[in-house]
């Protein structure tokens, strides 16, 4: 090692000379050079459309002064002949951080359990998010970096875009060569783009502790910006939105590193009329569409999952398919963009070895991805963006002077990379290989008695070779360029060698060496004649099977996404949740999506008939209180956290989904978890399993908020708790602080409203947000006053949700909706003055210290009382069976079959405000309905059919089909997989498949502490994909 | 100071709640006849006897059939027609009794002991017959449990308890049935997410056959010493496992993967001991194995999600038909924190939906369960000399829609259904004059 950085200074010292600044004393005699070359008879690649057979590059100082096919060579140029090799324009990679000081981790893992840190820990006029470093200048903490450098000359670079990779607002990049001189000469453009991420990085700041926190401070960072530029002077100097404001004009890049990552990114810069330039993580292809309609142009890693070790099949039942079919087909993903006509560069970033992006590269090439096409993602594309295609990208003149001189074309398997020439400078690269020296020759040993033994020598490459004499004899051989080794036995089985050492000089070799018994000699080797090329057999067979993309890309996904088909359902007893009660042998047609008719003896010759004869059709279940399909759950590092969505981070390839699809769910309200008083804005989806993300949401639906009480949001499971508020006490003035702040907000804005433009009259009133702060907070707390947005609430013990109440009496407005209210049963009457929906597990109890006093009864008392019951489950797997846990209400406390049905479908649809919409079997709703083979309240009913929008989404007997084809296509990747090892493929330790199943942390398997930390890791794991 | 204020104000609470239920009060012993007539008795062998009575004579069945005389005088007489009778259900694992609050404050836990290898540890005297579970099992059918410590190797002994008594001594039903062994996962973790570089790779399975290996060692000590007949020195962790060798006790294995049941098999081979496996989440695909080495399984939940994305989705629902199939003994079982073990017959009643017939999954929390816990000499089963462990349910109790429970007999004692829920239940009915 020590040995290379003495080399490297060497040749930085060269490279010094060459490029001296005229502002730099020099220590000795100057040396000034104009870096005068031709490179003649060249095949030149000027760019990824235009190849010049037998041409000239002229360069000087650094520059191209000329290309072409016609050129004079100058006879002050030093002239490099070509002939037979490829100019290439060196790669340009826009992802990179070389040269940026790796950001200091925290030592520790996130610790929830730990005092949050609920400010910066930044020193000076900063603004309050450590996450937010907009003011990072990747050019000022630049400094080149001699050993990356090279490894990524190696691999063809010759320009990066580098930034510091670390934070949600990551400040400036700086377009650098890669050329081993004073940075002052390197930097091509020291503010050439802006970054930005989800990952919060180093800050240990609490705040955004997920995904969706992260969205809300980039939405309110873009907004706090825009409103700084009036400097206000209640903010003073903030230097972070200063900086931010500053780097707008520059193209915009966001890691995603993650499809739907992507989607989500895009949408933030849709809202601020940003198009980012986008960062994926390789796994696009499986959502290509979605993709092109982001409009973004594209930064693709290459780095393919590894083939895992899994010949162990008690492991290899542990890797999902998902992952299984990611592996084979993440080569795709280049193609699959080029087909879509998506823009994008190529970068390798990402790669845990630098070494084998080309190898990479080339793979997916193999997969269909065009020569033209990778070149373009490494040079004109990436310049393009970066507004440096007049400098570097292309060989043409006036450019710098940054390009390969290869074997062949630069792609291909056999090529080899000589030089990688960087701003007018030579770098070598396999420079060893520049002659060719794939001959046969006849090597001449001459020993100290002047005899002469004659071999031989058949050369392969710089590290390949045989020494024959009758038989091969087993040869160890390397070449350097110019430094030969040889060793060998003088016969097959003798375990002495003979070595030796010597030069190249053309055709000539020659040098000494010790015989088997250690005495010195002489010796030489003459070339004979060219090593025969064999014709190129190597052709892989690339039409093997693949596995297909379905919708979701993992198991029991879709092999298109399905369309809605005429329904009638015959003869079923349809428990209708309305006025017409149960009906028995009764016929419903579905038709484009909603129920078209409910009768008897109905027919429609376009529909297709089910048999239901024997069956209960119910409407779908309505889960009130759910945490599937969610990439986080809870943004729990402040008390008041309304500004954040869960409907930014919907997951749409949650296996979740599809299950509860099979215990008849076809609606679900995904709500943040309970983690602090004022949690997150809540997002109703439809269960259309194969969808994305927007897909899901339930359109036209009214927003909700999920708001949550006691020891949860006092943080009770964590030791050391310095987050206000402690106690219930502390709840009620957060909830009062919360809202009389909103009323001041909204106060303010009214106020700024009312002011007119001057001059004119009935002129247009002047937009508030030039005085007032806009605040994603407060205005969904305005929405709430205004009965825009309507609570849900987590509540346990009689006394938070009195007060609650109170509070939201105090500001105008009611509860909509006390969802879990274990202890509902004891204020039911004030609950029913005050108007709200209850939404109740059935017999939870004892699972902490706040429901001690929790009963099955609850829900019976409730509904007795004449409140809006739902049974709700909270949980992943009791969302499968809500049509048991209403039955039990039929057991703890005698309510009928019929409403007990109720409380999972038309309570729920009401207390979410769309039962005009589902809930009921009714024509003219939704066709939200679920078969069930039995008395839908029974254990031993099962869903058959449960279909959402006219749609079978769920069908118990093509289940049955999709689970053997689930094993086959497994089945056929592992031998696959198993296959590369036994191939030799290097493959990674096996690593089971992460299944994570979040909730709402309120009992003991996801405390909160738990899957917060499941929500930080969602975002690590996203970032590291 | 604050931390005083806090466990004063948790005291004040407990005191408070605890007033609830001071007037259930355990039932006094009855000596005599009593009769259970003309219900629809389902034995829990598998078979069920329609319009059938049973005559329990100091507190154990004397008589089952359809034309019983009932004398004329003096004796208890409860009319189970259009009723079902099952035996008492049983509940094979859990901490009933030493843990009230499952995410509770740590003053009022006493389930899990520090240190690893603690044979010597007796769930029995902990057991608090004043838990306010108790009374809600009663109410859902559930007659006796298996009280068992948890720690993360050796965790003790279990015992399994009555659930009508005044103290711990009062409810035992058979003290220190099994030794209690969690194994240590066989599975690779996903690296700490915020690590620093490449960390060494870590073989678990090395390190957890490692961990396996010294139990083994532990027990080969034990058997030695348990061959002195006098000794130097006393070790009470040797002596509390004499048991397993002469197969008075079983070794409750706790195990969710193959690859830690397969290890498991091995305390057959070469100990000879009884083996139970509890949890057994992939037991249904090594289910042949377990039977041919008489390994029995008490389930984890039945409502669990399945453990790979993968997996069909009704997996964990039919696992103990592939159990059933296979001829392996087991029992299901129902240790849920949120819920607190009242959903027992609802896990059975799932496995009857998912491929049991629903006599089969009545001995899956009954016979079953008594032939796994030793305790099939005395209960599990509606049969002559049994203890009279009855209940009476309005419809089938598997089905949560018509699983309402009426009576309830441990020992022939007729035992209160009330409990803390149905008191609250009844005074918040009363608050608000509804019916």
């Amino acid at each position: 090692m020590k040995r290379i950085l003495a080399f490297l200074a060497i040749l930085f010292m060269l490279h010094d000379q060459i490029c001296a600044q005229q502002t730099f004393p020099v220590n000795g005699v100057a040396d000034e050079r104009s870096g005068y070359y031709a490179f003649t008879n060249a095949t030149v690649v000027k760019d990824a459309q235009t190849t010049l057979q037998q041409a000239v590059v002229i360069i000087k100082k650094g520059k191209i002064i000329a290309a072409g096919t016609n050129i004079a060579v100058p006879e002050d140029a030093v002239v490099i002949d070509c002939k037979g090799r490829y100019i290439v324009p060196s790669f340009i990679d826009i992802y990179s951080d070389y040269g940026i000081p790796a950001p200091q981790r925290s030592a520790a893992p996130f610790n929830y359990s730990a005092p949050a840190q609920l400010t910066s820990n930044t020193k000076g006029a900063y603004g309050w998010n450590q996450a937010i470093k907009a003011d990072v200048n990747g050019a000022a903490v630049f400094a080149a970096d001699a050993i990356k450098a090279k490894s990524l000359r190696d691999i063809g670079f010759g320009t990066v875009l580098t930034h510091q990779k670390d934070g949600i607002a990551r400040g400036t990049g700086a377009v650098v060569s890669l050329a081993d001189i004073k940075e002052n000469l390197t930097i091509i453009k020291e503010k050439a783009s802006a970054h930005y991420s989800f990952n919060k990085g180093t800050s240990t700041q609490s705040y955004p502790g997920s995904l969706m926190g992260a969205i809300a401070l980039l939405r309110q960072t873009y907004l706090d910006a825009q409103w700084y530029k009036s400097n206000p002077a209640s903010e003073g100097v903030n230097l972070s939105l200063k900086a931010w404001n500053d780097l707008q004009s520059l193209p915009q890049i966001f890691e995603a590193n993650d499809k739907w990552q992507d989607i989500r990114a895009d949408r933030i810069g849709d809202e601020f009329g940003i198009q980012y330039i986008i960062k994926g993580g390789g796994n696009e292809y499986q959502r290509i569409q979605e993709i092109a309609k982001t409009k973004a142009v594209y930064i693709l890693p290459v780095n393919y999952p590894e083939a895992m070790d899994i010949e162990d099949p008690d492991d290899a039942k542990r890797i999902s398919l998902n992952d299984l079919k990611h592996w084979e087909l993440a080569v795709t993903n280049p193609a699959a963009f080029e087909r879509a006509g998506i823009s994008f560069c190529l970068t390798p970033a990402d790669l845990k070895d630098t070494k084998s992006f080309l190898t990479n590269v080339r793979k997916a090439i193999e997969a269909g991805l065009s020569e033209t096409k990778a070149l373009e993602a490494l040079t004109k594309t990436p310049a393009t963006l970066l507004g440096i295609y007049d400098k570097v990208g292309s060989i043409e003149t006036g450019k710098i002077a940054s390009f390969l001189i290869a074997s062949g074309p630069v792609f291909d398997e056999k090529t080899t990379i000589y030089q990688n020439w960087v701003q007018g400078e030579r770098y070598d690269v396999n420079n060893e290989n520049w002659n060719d020296i794939n001959a046969v020759y006849s090597l001449a040993v001459q020993s100290q008695d002047n005899t002469i033994k004659t071999f031989t020598l058949a050369v392969k490459n710089s590290k390949s070779a045989a020494v024959i004499d009758r038989d091969t004899l087993a040869t160890k051989f390397s070449f350097n360029g110019k430094m030969v080794n040889i060793s060998f036995p003088p016969e097959k089985k003798s375990k002495s060698t003979i070595q030796l050492t010597g030069t190249v000089s053309g055709n000539t070799w020659m040098g000494n060496g010790t015989n088997a018994n250690g005495m010195p000699l002489l010796w030489n080797a003459t070339f004979v004649k060219a090593a025969e090329s064999k014709p190129d057999t190597a052709k892989k067979n690339t039409t093997s099977l693949l596995a297909k993309i379905t919708y979701p890309f993992g198991s029991y996904g879709w092999d298109g996404l399905p369309s809605a088909h005429h329904i009638l359902i015959k003869n079923a007893t349809v428990w209708t949740s309305d006025d017409a009660g149960k009906l028995d042998n009764t016929d419903v047609l579905l038709k484009d999506g909603k129920i078209a008719q409910v009768g008897k003896n109905l027919s429609d010759a376009s529909a297709i008939i089910i048999d239901g004869t024997g069956k209960h059709l119910t409407a779908g279940i309505i889960d009130e209180h759910s945490h599937i399909a969610t990439a986080s759950i809870n943004e729990g590092a402040q008390s008041v956290t309304s500004e954040v969505r869960i409907g930014d981070n919907i997951n749409p390839d949650d296996i979740n989904i599809y299950r509860q699809l099979s215990g008849g769910v076809t609606t679900s309200h995904i709500l943040h978890g309970s983690a602090n008083t004022i949690g997150g804005q809540t997002q109703l989806i439809k269960l259309r399993w194969g969808a994305d993300d927007e897909g899901l949401k339930f359109k036209g639906a009214d927003p909700f908020i999920k708001f949550a009480l006691g020891e949860n949001v006092k943080r009770t499971t964590s030791a050391a708790n310095n987050r206000f508020p402690d106690t219930r006490m502390g709840v009620e003035q957060v909830l009062t602080d919360a809202f009389q702040r909103a009323k001041d907000y909204e106060n303010a804005i009214a106020k700024a409203s009312a002011v007119k433009s001057p001059g004119k009259k009935g002129a247009a009133s002047v937009s508030p947000w030039n005085t007032v702060r806009r605040d994603l907070e407060l205005d969904a707390l305005v929405e709430i006053m205004n009965k825009k947005r309507f609570i849900t609430c987590h509540s346990y013990v009689q006394t938070e949700i009195t007060y609650t109440m109170r509070v939201a009496e105090k500001f105008g407005f009611r509860v909509n909706t006390f969802t879990h209210i274990l202890e509902g049963y004891k204020v039911a009457d004030k609950l029913k003055a005050h108007g709200s929906n209850v939404s109740t597990f059935s017999d939870w109890w004892a699972y902490k210290t706040e429901v001690a006093d929790a009963i099955a009864y609850n829900a019976a008392i409730m509904q007795k009382m004449g409140l809006n019951v739902c049974i709700n489950s909270d949980d992943a797997e009791m969302a499968r069976r809500l049509n048991q846990e209403a039955a039990k209400t039929v057991k703890y406390g005698g309510i009928s079959e019929e409403d007990a049905l109720k409380m999972v479908t038309i309570n729920p649809a009401k207390a979410l405000h769309i039962n005009d919409k589902t809930g009921s079997i009714k024509a003219g709703k939704d066709a939200d309905v679920v078969l069930w083979s039995d008395n839908p309240l029974s254990i031993y009913a099962k869903a058959e059919k449960t279909i959402v929008d006219g749609i079978i989404y769920f069908d118990s007997e093509k289940d049955l089909l999709m689970r053997s084809n689930i094993a086959a296509e497994r089945n056929r990747i592992i031998q696959k997989m198993i296959g590369e090892k036994k191939s030799g493929t290097p493959t990674a330790p096996f690593k089971p498949s992460l299944q994570i199943v979040l909730g709402c942390g309120e009992h003991q398997h996801d405390g909160d502490s738990n899957h917060d930390d499941e929500t930080a890791g969602q975002l690590e794991e996203n970032a590291t994909n | 100071m604050k931390k005083v204020s806090h466990s004063i104000l948790l005291l004040l609470f407990f005191a408070i709640t605890a007033t609830a239920q001071d007037d259930i009060y355990p039932a006094p012993a009855y000596k005599g006849l009593l009769f259970i007539t003309n219900g629809t008795v389902h034995t829990g062998t598998g078979q069920v006897l329609d319009n059938t009575t049973i005559q329990v004579n100091n507190g154990k069945i004397e008589k089952i059939g359809t034309n019983i005389p009932l004398p004329a005088d003096h004796v208890k007489v409860f009319d189970a027609k259009g009723k079902h009778v099952y035996p008492g259900l049983i509940l094979s694992d859990c901490d009933l009794g030493l843990r009230e609050i499952a995410n509770g404050v740590r003053g009022s836990n006493d389930y899990r002991e520090l240190g690893e290898l603690n044979p010597n540890i007796r769930s029995i005297v902990s057991y608090n017959t004043d838990s306010k579970i108790i009374n809600t099992l009663k109410a859902n059918g559930i007659l006796l449990a298996n009280i068992t410590p948890q720690g993360s190797f050796i965790s003790g002994s279990s015992s399994v308890v009555q659930l009508d008594a005044w103290n711990w001594e009062d409810a035992a039903y058979k003290t220190d049935n099994g030794i209690h062994v969690t194994f240590p996962s066989f599975l690779p973790q996903r690296g700490p997410r915020f690590s620093t570089g490449q960390q060494p790779p870590v073989d678990i399975e090395k390190q957890s056959l490692q961990k396996i290996d010294a139990l083994k060692s532990f027990f080969s000590e034990a058997k030695s010493y348990l061959q002195e007949n006098e000794h130097a020195q006393t070790n009470l962790k040797f002596a509390a496992v004499k048991g397993l060798f002469d197969k008075t006790q079983k070794l409750f294995i706790h195990a969710d993967q193959v690859k830690q049941m397969l290890a498991a098999v091995d305390f057959v081979k070469e100990f000879g001991f009884a083996v139970v496996i509890v949890g057994g989440n992939e037991s249904w695909q090594i289910a042949p194995l377990l039977k041919q080495h008489n390994i029995a399984v008490i389930l984890g939940p039945e409502h669990a999600l399945p453990a790979t994305e993968d997996d069909d989705v009704d997996q964990p629902y039919k696992t103990p038909a592939a159990l059933q199939k296979a001829g392996v003994l087991f029992a299901l079982n129902d240790n849920t924190a949120n819920t607190r073990f009242r959903n027992l017959s609802f896990n059975a009643g799932t496995a009857a939906a998912y491929g049991l017939t629903k006599e089969e999954a009545l001995s899956a929390i009954t016979l079953n369960a008594a032939r796994i816990l030793g305790i099939d000499d005395k209960t599990g089963s509606i049969e002559v000399g049994k203890d009279a462990n009855i209940i009476v349910s309005e419809g089938d109790i598997l089905d949560m829609k018509s699983s309402i429970v009426t009576y309830a007999f441990i020992q022939g004692r007729m035992v209160s259904l009330a409990n803390k829920q149905t008191q609250l239940y009844e005074r918040y009915m009363g608050k608000y004059g509804l019916k």
